[in-house]
């Protein structure tokens, strides 16, 4: 084989294996990037149906609930404008607590309770998550906005 | 007073670094043998000074002296006194300057076991280890001093985080940091290669035995900090693909692409460019790794806007790293050139392969890392990159890797044929065929299958090459004494290669087979999960130095017999009134039980989590294969003959 074919076919593979690599990472990306959403967002119908993503916010004092079988638990989250309910069946991170920050990975069910996969709530226990404090800060801004349109 | 000695040092330290960043520089451009001679002496100096300094901050850590805002913030009175030690690398600061003490370690090995370079060589890799140093020991003085005091010292510590107080946290950082910073002598001896414009096969020599103990530090660092996520994270994950795991697992992928390389290089003087190219790019990623880890910019993006110096001095020195040496590669590259030619189908193709999907790996890795800190920074949302994606693209990158590494040792350098690598290994081929059809009667899933079957096919081709290369010879010499005559660098390669395949088996039957489950009991239960009957015998209340616990205890049989008691804990750490996890571990060749509990519902009954995870330990002893292949490799006859030839002449 000639030097120069022999070239583009070795740089043929690599341009493959690249390629190989590019498409699994789009494919890859379309499916299981996890987006995140606040209360608000969800309870505005912005969060996706049969599809997996994140919220987060404060769990609301006193609305932890633990079914009969001892394992499943139901807590409100709150953005302090709206809330939504929590399932989840498993066991609460070490952080948990009532009146904290916490984000959720899971779907919405059908009576738009949202069915957690995974809780998480990180770190030392004035932490918030990052995704937490964000919430918040999203529904303070979407208040006050609210505010000045009713003011005038 | 200490402090001020050790902060006094640290910037004794940089002086001594910019002396060792310019003149062995200068002097091996303008070829003044004085000023290349200076190299070592302030290279060991550097080392001597940045110790004390590390000294000094473990004797504030140990005597408790709360006036410096390192130890308030990282330590504690009833710390035991070798966490309090740990301490030294648990924060943001000390961990800098545990960084630094390494480069400085490395920096004086090179210094002391390169007699049988060239001067100029020594001048010049020495010298780019002193800039890096100058870096961070800037980066130290100017923005995070570990030695900072406090106007109004507090009475005591606020603790080292809970999760961090344990025996994972006194050796992974050192062994993982040995790994990163073990790369810059790579990376050092590539800029000195370019800088020089010469590059061979000698330079390969010098320069593998170096990256292979980097190599097989990091392989040893990742390896404790999986097995420490293992048991003290409390539920039984052992890699989650995160993005302080991901900052340490990119630079071992472009590293172990880096020892193929260099191979290549040094056998066939072939992939210099390229070689040079990966000695980068695996350095840039582990300063990449070191400042995503600890400037808090995972937590938050912003997290930057608490201390702006900060973050923008990370970034300007990362450009001025990756940028300059990528400038300095576009320049001097063409004059390095390519190196010797080969055939299409060759042992370098292959290598050449492999390169190839390693680093589209990393890139993969690396895109899945920044991607979404990208989108935060930029305020497009909050989107998080999941495991599900890691693996989505990994496993198929890594499939072929596999396939590769059982067939590569088979086909010659420079040009093969075909017919009599598929002829050497048709029973190996027909083994793993047997093997698939085995496993297929078990009725296992299409992922598990593939992975036996790409484990299996890893172990019997590199155990059959063994028994080719023991076949070979004359008669005269057994077969003892041929084992015996394998030079250790092939021994390396075996068990490296043995160990991927180890460790795949244990990842395959962890992911295809393990089982958890929760459930809510009080003493005096049990429970069955997955053939083993877990029953709850116990409850007591238990003091440690600063925490309590509730202590459950398990009684575990399978059936017939009791196996083991186990005794998972739930601790509250007082200081900063923090609850923590510990699980309790049946460890076993075949299978790891796996027990903790959860929390105390009100009516006395705790959430318990049983989990039974089969082979688990088969990963970590793959990961210790690998290491001791690397151990093995670096330790070949052929690097330490020049030096005693040279010091007999």
């Amino acid at each position: 084989m000639k030097p120069r074919y022999k070239r583009l076919l070795l740089i043929g593979m690599g341009v493959a294996v690249l390629g190989l690599g590019a498409t699994l990472v789009l494919s890859a990306f379309k499916k299981n990037l996890v987006f995140f959403f606040t209360p608000s967002q969800i309870l505005a119908g912005e969060a996706p149906r049969n599809h997996s993503f994140r919220m987060g916010g404060l769990v609301e004092k006193g609305s932890l609930q633990r079914q009969p079988d001892g394992v499943t638990v139901a807590f409100m989250v709150t953005d302090n404008v709206q809330h939504i309910r929590v399932q989840y069946r498993g066991i609460l991170p070490d952080l948990f607590k009532e009146g904290k920050g916490v984000v959720a990975q899971g779907q919405l069910g059908t009576d738009s309770q949202f069915i957690a996969e995974e809780v998480l709530a990180k770190h030392d226990e004035n932490y918030m998550p990052p995704d937490a404090a964000y919430a918040l800060k999203q529904a303070q801004k979407a208040a006050a906005q609210g505010a000045q349109k009713a003011a005038p | 007073m200490i402090a001020e000695l050790a902060h006094y040092c640290l910037i004794l330290a940089l002086c001594l670094a910019l002396i060792q960043g310019t003149l062995p520089l200068l002097g091996a451009a303008r070829l003044q043998a004085r000023w290349m001679a200076l190299a070592r002496p302030l290279a060991c100096g550097q080392f001597l000074f940045v110790s004390l300094a590390f000294a000094g901050l473990i004797v504030c850590l140990v005597n408790n002296d709360f006036s410096l805002l390192y130890v308030a913030s990282n330590s504690n009175s009833r710390l035991p006194v070798y966490y309090r030690i740990a301490a030294s690398w648990g924060g943001h600061e000390g961990s800098l300057l545990l960084w630094t003490e390494m480069l400085g370690l490395w920096s004086c090995a090179v210094a002391l076991l390169s007699w049988q370079l060239p001067e100029r060589t020594v001048a010049r890799v020495l010298g780019v280890m002193g800039l890096i140093s100058v870096g961070f020991l800037c980066f130290m003085l100017f923005t995070s001093n570990p030695f900072e005091r406090l106007l109004s010292p507090p009475l005591d510590g606020r603790d080292l985080n809970p999760l961090l107080q344990d025996i994972g946290m006194i050796i992974h950082p050192p062994l993982l940091y040995m790994g990163y910073v073990g790369f810059s002598v790579a990376f050092a001896f590539a800029i000195a290669a370019l800088i020089g414009g010469q590059l061979d096969a000698a330079w390969a020599r010098w320069s593998r035995p170096w990256t292979l103990v980097a190599w097989l530090f990091l392989t040893l660092g990742i390896l404790v900090g999986s097995f420490w996520a293992y048991y003290e994270l409390g539920w039984g994950g052992w890699w989650f693909w995160d993005a302080v795991e991901n900052a340490s697992f990119m630079p071992w992928l472009v590293g172990t692409a880096l020892l193929h390389s260099l191979a290549v290089t040094e056998k066939r003087g072939s992939f210099k460019n390229w070689t040079v190219l990966l000695a980068i790019i695996c350095f840039s990623l582990s300063l990449l790794g070191t400042f995503l880890v600890r400037s808090g910019v995972l937590t938050s993006v912003h997290a930057f806007a608490t201390d702006p110096r900060r973050g923008l001095y990370i970034l300007l020195f990362l450009a001025v790293v990756v940028g300059g040496s990528l400038t300095l590669y576009a320049w001097r590259a063409p004059s390095v050139g390519l190196g010797g030619r080969f055939a299409l189908w060759s042992r370098e193709t292959t290598l050449l392969l492999n390169n190839v999907l390693l680093l589209s790996a990393a890139a993969t890795v690396l895109l899945g890392t920044l991607y979404p800190l990208f989108l935060d920074a930029l305020n497009l949302g909050k989107i998080s990159v999941g495991p599900p994606y890691f693996e989505a693209v990994f496993v198929p990158l890594m499939l072929p890797v596999l396939w590769l590494m059982g067939a590569g040792p088979y086909v010659r350098w420079k040009s093969a044929e075909l017919a009599p690598l598929l002829r050497r290994l048709r029973w190996v081929a027909l083994l793993c065929v047997a093997l698939l059809v085995g496993i297929a009667c078990y009725a296992a899933t299409p992922m598990v299958m593939l992975g036996l079957g790409s484990a299996g096919w890893v172990l019997a081709s590199t155990a059959s090459h063994l028994r080719e290369r023991l076949g070979h010879g004359t008669a005269d010499s057994g077969w003892l004494r041929r084992l015996r005559k394998q030079p250790r660098s092939y021994w390396g390669m075996l068990l490296a290669h043995a160990g991927i395949g180890v460790f795949v088996i244990g990842v395959t039957m962890v992911k295809g087979y393990e089982h958890s489950e929760d459930r809510a009991m009080q003493v005096g239960e049990s429970a069955t999960v997955a053939g083993y009957t877990f029953r709850f015998t116990a409850l007591r209340d238990i003091q440690g130095p600063n925490y309590t616990a509730a202590q459950g205890t398990f009684e575990v049989s399978d059936g017939t017999r009791v196996l083991t008691l186990l005794r998972p804990e739930k601790r509250l750490y007082t200081v900063q009134n923090m609850p923590m996890t510990e699980a309790a571990i049946d460890r076993g060749a075949l299978r790891d039980l796996y027990v903790s509990l959860g929390e105390l519902t009100e009516q006395g009954v705790w959430v318990v989590r049983f989990q039974h995870k089969p082979m688990v330990s088969w990963i970590w002893a793959g990961c210790l294969l690998m290491a001791a292949g690397g151990a093995l490799a670096a330790t070949d006859r052929r690097y330490r003959l020049k030096r005693s030839r040279l010091a007999s002449a």
